[in-house]
């Protein structure tokens, strides 16, 4: 597009765009600590509301526990997605990263990463609490712990590829949550696997371990793939 | 002969060939689809276990492949519309789509109706069962993208970006779903080792197979082509293609 050649990223310019759309992100989200509180609250409240509409003994909440809190963790990250670029969408702002002769799929990496820390970081320490209502115990609870500290980067990076995507089009929420959900499942499905191979005295190793490997595979390939997104809602 | 196929990359040049195309795949899906449906309901013999109940896989296989190939091709046109932004790929994706929906959705439909007999159920969360409903959601979320943007242009390639993304899901997601029904369920709902299948139940089985995929390629490209005349009505050929029937 440009007439001047672009140089080649290098690694310190990486890291700076990367460090830039982090802290900037950070900032924006702390400054908003009301917003951050909502969502976290909309966790803790459909977590609560489960045991109302099924029964309060301890076997079926058990039962139902891992699946519950993951299942809440998927809708509060989908909830918190739109904030992720529809702001900077609208000010002008998107337009004014992708312009930036720094490399945009580490710009983005940085937004998405601080779309985890206020969003999914916080969900990950909050569950273990929730989990107690669930009648999990020690082991299960650290593991739901972990399962989430590596499931919830996934939801971040993949619902970014969606809330670009959907940038501008009509049906905002509802759309999003078509989009992104599908793709959530198999997070869903080891996730809520590691808590219930624990507790029918198996280990958790295989699914923490396909987790971080879907947590890998996910940082390497969606950066690009925001970017290209965010290159086509700039269209 | 050295066929030029850059040629049809143009809808003016391939507007003309999907219509031949599209009517020679019709003929032959009605062919197959008789031929199948005679051997598949009149000569395949009773299935010993099963009764007659069984006949419904001569439909139900040909539409689950289908579903799944189908988003395979999707997501080759894809790859192909962001790579050399062609506008004719994305225009086939974007006619692929609602066929793989249908792909999808009859499947699941017609293993339903095997499933009560069969099973005494129409739905278990069968492995094969579960995955081909994600499909269908990635189908419909494609679809449904595709109808939110308003401006053509930017719809193919948003589209063509998450049939990528999905393609790559699709694998992840069918075997986390057989994993996850392993663990939580017995294998007493297995197909997997379902008895010898007797010669005139696969004769039949690839002759559906045949006209399901020819129903497909027909029905694509028939849509394809209303998509290029909708599209670029504002180009000249188009208009005089519809001017005779416009003018009056």
């Amino acid at each position: 597009m440009s007439p001047t050649a672009v140089p080649q990223p290098d690694a310190a310019s990486v890291s700076a765009a990367f460090a830039w759309a982090l802290g900037r992100d950070l900032r924006i989200a702390l400054r908003s600590k009301a917003e951050l509180g909502v969502q976290l609250m909309f966790y803790v409240i459909v977590v609560s509301l489960f045991p109302l509409a099924s029964s309060p003994s301890r076997e079926v909440l058990a039962t139902l526990g891992p699946g519950v809190l993951w299942t809440a963790a998927l809708l509060a990250s989908l909830l918190s997605l739109p904030r992720l670029f529809a702001a900077d969408f609208g000010d002008g702002t998107l337009e004014q990263i992708a312009l930036s002769p720094r490399p945009l799929p580490a710009l983005v990496s940085g937004k998405m990463a601080a779309h985890w820390l206020t969003t999914g970081l916080p969900v990950a320490v909050l569950a273990p609490l929730l989990g107690e209502q669930y009648a999990m115990d020690g082991t299960e609870l650290w593991i739901l712990a972990a399962a989430l500290l590596l499931g919830t980067p996934i939801l971040s990076l993949l619902g970014a590829i969606g809330a670009t995507l959907t940038l501008g089009a009509r049906g905002g929420g509802s759309l999003l949550a078509l989009l992104v959900l599908p793709l959530y499942a198999p997070v869903l499905i080891f996730g809520a696997g590691a808590v219930d191979a624990v507790r029918s005295g198996l280990s958790a190793g295989p699914q923490l371990s396909l987790l971080a490997a879907g947590l890998l595979l996910a940082l390497v390939g969606t950066p690009f793939a925001v970017a290209a997104a965010v290159r086509i809602a700039l269209d | 002969m050295i066929v030029n196929w850059y040629r049809y990359s143009s809808p003016i040049s391939f507007y003309p060939l999907a219509g031949r195309l599209a009517r020679v795949f019709g003929v032959l899906a009605v062919v197959f689809t008789l031929a199948g449906l005679y051997i598949g309901l009149i000569v395949a013999p009773t299935d010993a276990t099963q009764g007659d109940a069984y006949r419904i896989i001569f439909l139900h296989v040909p539409t689950a492949w289908m579903a799944m190939f189908i988003y395979l091709v999707m997501a080759f046109w894809s790859a192909l519309a962001l790579g050399f932004n062609t506008r004719l790929s994305a225009m086939m994706a974007q006619a692929l789509a609602p066929t793989g929906a249908l792909m999808a959705a009859l499947a699941l439909w017609s293993g339903a109706f095997w499933g009560r007999p069969t099973w005494g159920t129409y739905w278990a969360w069968d492995a094969r069962m579960t995955s081909t409903l994600i499909l269908l959601f990635l189908y419909l979320g494609i679809i449904a993208l595709r109808n939110a943007i308003d401006d053509p242009r930017r719809a193919d390639r948003a589209c063509a970006l998450l049939a990528l993304v999905g393609a790559v899901n699709v694998p992840i997601i069918y075997f986390s779903v057989q994993w996850w029904n392993t663990l939580h369920q017995g294998s007493s709902i297995s197909l997997t080792a379902a008895p010898k299948m007797a010669m005139t139940m696969l004769e039949g089985l690839l002759v559906m197979t045949a006209g399901v995929w020819s129903y497909c390629i027909a029905v694509t490209l028939a849509r394809v082509r209303a998509i290029i005349v909708e599209r670029e009505r504002g180009a000249g050929w188009v208009a005089s293609l519809i001017a005779p029937q416009g003018a009056r």
